[in-house]
């Protein structure tokens, strides 16, 4: 089981995780259109971390079985956490100046979204799976 | 990370070649709209083909970049947009809403050229 982690705290790595998410991608064999659709939520996770709480940790998993090809994306941070789960998935709700297009457009890219969030800790986990043909 | 802005006669050019940064792509905002007016442009091309994400954050930004040039009174045209980031960019619910865009950088030299000829008062 290959994992990457990447440490985040600026835009740069916002970059650095959604380019390593990608890779993965490509290399497992999941379509174009996964592969943008991995990185792109990857960024808007990776971005809140910046926005919200400064430093996290992105951590891209190959979770792929003989069935299917899967990843499974952990972004975590240690700061305030969101305190209302449901609100922060309305699109266009904004605690933090942004659109609020960040968390549910992340979540309509991906076949799997959850969120634990307390103050202190939040972690946001998206999978990305395919059959395997 | 400088994006070059290059003129072409009335018109500004140009192509983001590499994955910005939100820094980098407010930079890139403010460098065109300050060419557009030190050009008297009457209008931009953003070429977006070399873009393979453009999430929640870009695609604000240049839809702002060019509702700002359109309030500048120059003209703005998006081209280029690859497939994949079209199909994320609509399933996440964002879309270029109310920018003028075009499948590459030819067509959208003539719906660039179009609008200009439009606001000047022509057909």
């Amino acid at each position: 089981m290959e994992a990457k982690k990447i440490e985040i705290k600026n835009s740069r790595d916002v970059v650095t995780a959604r380019k390593m998410g990608r890779k993965m991608a490509l290399e497992l064999g999941f379509g174009s259109a996964d592969q943008t659709r991995l990185a792109t939520a990857i960024s808007e996770l990776t971005r809140n971390v910046v926005q919200y709480a400064g430093t996290g940790l992105c951590t891209i998993t190959d979770q792929s079985n003989k069935n299917e090809i899967k990843i499974v994306t952990a972004v975590e941070d240690a700061g305030p956490g969101i305190s209302d789960i449901d609100k922060a998935l309305e699109q266009g709700y904004s605690s933090g100046g942004g659109m609020g297009a960040g968390l549910p457009g992340a979540k309509r890219l991906v076949q799997e979204f959850g969120i634990d969030s307390v103050p202190g800790n939040t972690v946001v986990t998206i999978t990305l799976r395919r059959k395997k043909i | 990370m400088k994006i070059p802005v290059l003129r072409l006669k009335n018109i500004l050019l140009t192509s983001i070649q590499v994955d910005l940064t939100d820094e980098d792509a407010l930079n890139f905002q403010e460098d065109l709209l300050k060419a557009v007016q030190i050009n008297d442009a009457d209008g931009v091309i953003i070429d977006i083909t070399a873009l393979d994400v453009v999430d929640s954050f870009l695609a604000r930004v240049l839809n702002e970049t060019a509702v700002m040039a359109k309030i500048l009174g120059a003209e703005a045209v998006i081209s280029g947009m690859q497939p994949d980031v079209a199909l994320t960019l609509v399933e996440m619910g964002r879309e270029l809403i109310g920018v003028s865009t075009a499948i590459n950088l030819d067509h959208g030299m003539e719906k660039l050229q179009a609008l200009i000829s439009k606001r000047a008062g022509g057909v």
